[in-house]
């Protein structure tokens, strides 16, 4: 017999990936698919504990590409279903997930980034952000939110079932090394006593009744024969994304107002920019902070007006111009200076960035 | 006026005649599985899933709820359906590229977990939707667009022994079977065992039909039959090669 589950709202200690195994539980998940790789692996412990105990699956596979396909079968079955990776698990993650973009499968997929290209280290980096954002063969028709911390990574795979059965694009939790391993306070709640309903899975195959009989069968395919059918169908999913777009693009920004200079970042190094741009305000300079919490879509208005009122930004990240990338395009034509701190693979502390900002603006 | 050609109740009629070229084996095997299926009465609990290359051309072919995908990844789309929703049936069919190469892996993840689906893998030696390239099923000698002087064994190994393999590893609980479509009822009830191997829950199931590619084997009627009742019997035996209970079946029945 399963336990009922029932989260009281209290403040716990946890390591992330924990975290994000009681957010999946939280949210209502049904069964989780995985494959290990660090830094990512406690997701599948904790829930593997977690699970059985309500009445709740988990599966691990013989490779990520198997965790990934087998993650959209669950969905299509129309259960709540996800899986986790990280790094070379990412890569191979992308031909499911462009299958799950192809039949607007709601598979939500925490990626917890480590060093690359290739095996690289186990540790951290923000080298996944083209892959999990563009990855696979199509035209990125995903959600990806970056979290920033604990507290976060709660709140945003809670987030992500929703939000992928609401709009049915396949929904990235975009984590790292550091936020998968460390502790830290943050609140646990039960979603739906804060008023957050979540949305009940709804199957695309294996409806009541005889397809053919009582019902049309319901058939899904990757394969289109003629290049207008394929244009046609690509167009009508990209006109869906960009309806949305501005909808559930999330951001925060802080002092930058009458900001001199506006450090961008996302991820866990805006962290570091938080407290740099208060000890840079203390001594005066007038600098402030922007993090894109989706990084698709990107806030692109918010970006625009940003860009727009302003002298100088200073992009920084633990990739050598992932993000930067992504923002050159939201910005483009803009008369602002981009200046940068890349640090592929490495983490980056308050220091580095106000030593950066008063180089750049001596 | 001619008769209708008798089709499976679970087959769609309203888009056929199917897409496979003329000669396929492909319409053969599905036309066995629609039977399987009609006598089973299982229409209405049946997932269909097919992969890449020919196979794909199934996709709208049954009454049936249908997901279509590649590259042998059909066996993890049918398991993380399966282990989901248990009460449906799950069938994954693929050519030999798909089950036997770079699909490989997940039917034999499947298999040694005994993951309650079935899988077919149609065996036609050789890459047909791509323009007849060398499979792992490819004869030794046999000319491909990729081994055109014919499959050299000490360079590129021998026929894959797919079922074999799996009937090695997969748990007791597993039905493991080869047939052909030049023996239509034999191959009925394989099918009809493997999914009934699935409707009680034993384990995983098998099935590798024997297939025809005329078109890129360039073989007239009487060559095709030739190929698959000579040729290819020399190295892939018909028959049931391990079911549940019993110890591993010798095959060729």
């Amino acid at each position: 017999m399963s336990e009922e589950l029932v989260i009281e709202e209290k403040r716990v200690f946890m390591t992330g990936n924990e975290v994000v195994a009681w957010a999946a539980l939280a949210a209502g998940a049904d069964i989780m698919y995985g494959y290990p790789i660090t830094p990512q692996n406690e997701i599948m412990h904790y829930w593997s504990r977690l699970a059985p105990r309500y009445g709740k699956d988990f599966l691990q596979t013989e490779d990520e590409l198997s965790a990934g396909f087998a993650t959209a079968g669950g969905v299509m079955a129309g259960r709540k279903a996800f899986t986790a990776t990280a790094g070379s698990g990412s890569v191979l993650m992308q031909e499911p997930l462009a299958m799950a973009e192809m039949m607007r499968l709601p598979t939500v997929t925490v990626v917890q980034q480590r060093g690359g290209p290739s095996t690289a280290t186990v540790i951290y980096s923000q080298q996944e952000v083209t892959l999990t954002t563009m990855g696979g063969n199509g035209e990125g028709m995903r959600v990806v939110y970056s979290t920033a911390g604990h507290q976060d990574l709660y709140d945003y795979t809670i987030k992500a079932f929703n939000l992928a059965w609401k709009y049915r694009f396949p929904t990235f939790v975009l984590g790292d090394g550091y936020q998968a391993k460390m502790r830290e306070p943050l609140t646990i709640y039960d979603p739906e006593k804060r008023g957050i309903t979540l949305l009940e899975p709804d199957p695309y195959v294996g409806r009541e009744g005889e397809p053919g009989r009582d019902r049309p069968p319901a058939q899904y395919r990757n394969t289109y024969n003629l290049e207008e059918e394929l244009y046609e169908k690509l167009m009508s999913d990209i006109r869906d994304f960009e309806k949305i777009s501005t909808e559930i693009a999330e951001y925060e920004s802080m002092h930058t107002e009458e900001a001199e200079l506006v450090i961008v970042a996302h991820g866990i190094v805006f962290r570091a920019v938080r407290e740099a741009v208060g000890n840079l305000r203390e001594q005066g300079l007038r600098v402030g902070g922007f993090r894109p919490v989706t990084l698709r879509p990107l806030p692109a208005p918010q970006i625009r007006d940003l860009v727009d009122g302003l002298k100088k930004i200073l992009v920084v990240e633990s990739a050598y111009g992932q993000i930067a990338r992504l923002l050159k395009e939201a910005a483009y034509g803009a008369a602002c200076e981009i200046h940068t701190l890349f640090k592929p693979g490495v983490g980056i502390a308050a220091g580095e960035i106000e030593d950066r900002v008063k180089e750049i603006l001596k | 006026m001619q008769p209708a050609p008798a089709m499976p109740k679970s087959w769609r009629v309203d888009n056929k005649p199917h897409k496979f070229c003329p000669g396929c084996g492909h319409g053969l095997i599905l036309k066995c599985l629609g039977q399987a299926i009609d006598e089973l009465e299982i229409q209405s609990r049946v997932v269909y899933g097919c992969d890449i290359g020919c196979s794909l051309l199934s996709w709208d072919l049954f009454n049936l709820d249908t997901v279509q995908t590649h590259h042998g990844r059909t066996t993890p789309v049918m398991t993380g359906m399966k282990r989901a929703r248990p009460e449906l049936l799950c069938i994954a069919y693929m050519g030999d590229g798909g089950g036997y190469s770079i699909g490989v892996q997940h039917l034999v993840g499947a298999a040694m977990r005994n993951e309650k689906i079935t899988v077919i893998v149609a065996n036609n030696t050789q890459y047909a939707m791509t323009g007849g390239q060398m499979a792992p099923t490819t004869l030794p000698g046999q000319k491909t667009e990729t081994c055109p002087y014919g499959r050299d064994p000490g360079a590129t190994g021998l026929p894959f022994q797919g079922a074999e393999m799996i009937s090695a590893i997969a748990p007791d609980g597993a039905y493991v079977a080869r047939g052909s479509i030049s023996h239509l009822t034999q191959l009925t009830g394989f099918l009809k065992k493997a999914l009934k191997n699935q409707i009680d829950g034993h384990g995983f199931s098998l099935v590798e039909a024997l297939s025809a590619c005329p078109t890129n084997w360039r073989t007239d009627a009487a060559r095709t039959w030739e190929f698959i009742e000579k040729d290819m019997a020399g190295y892939f035996k018909r028959g049931e090669i391990k079911i549940p209970g019993q110890k591993e079946a010798t095959a060729n029945a």
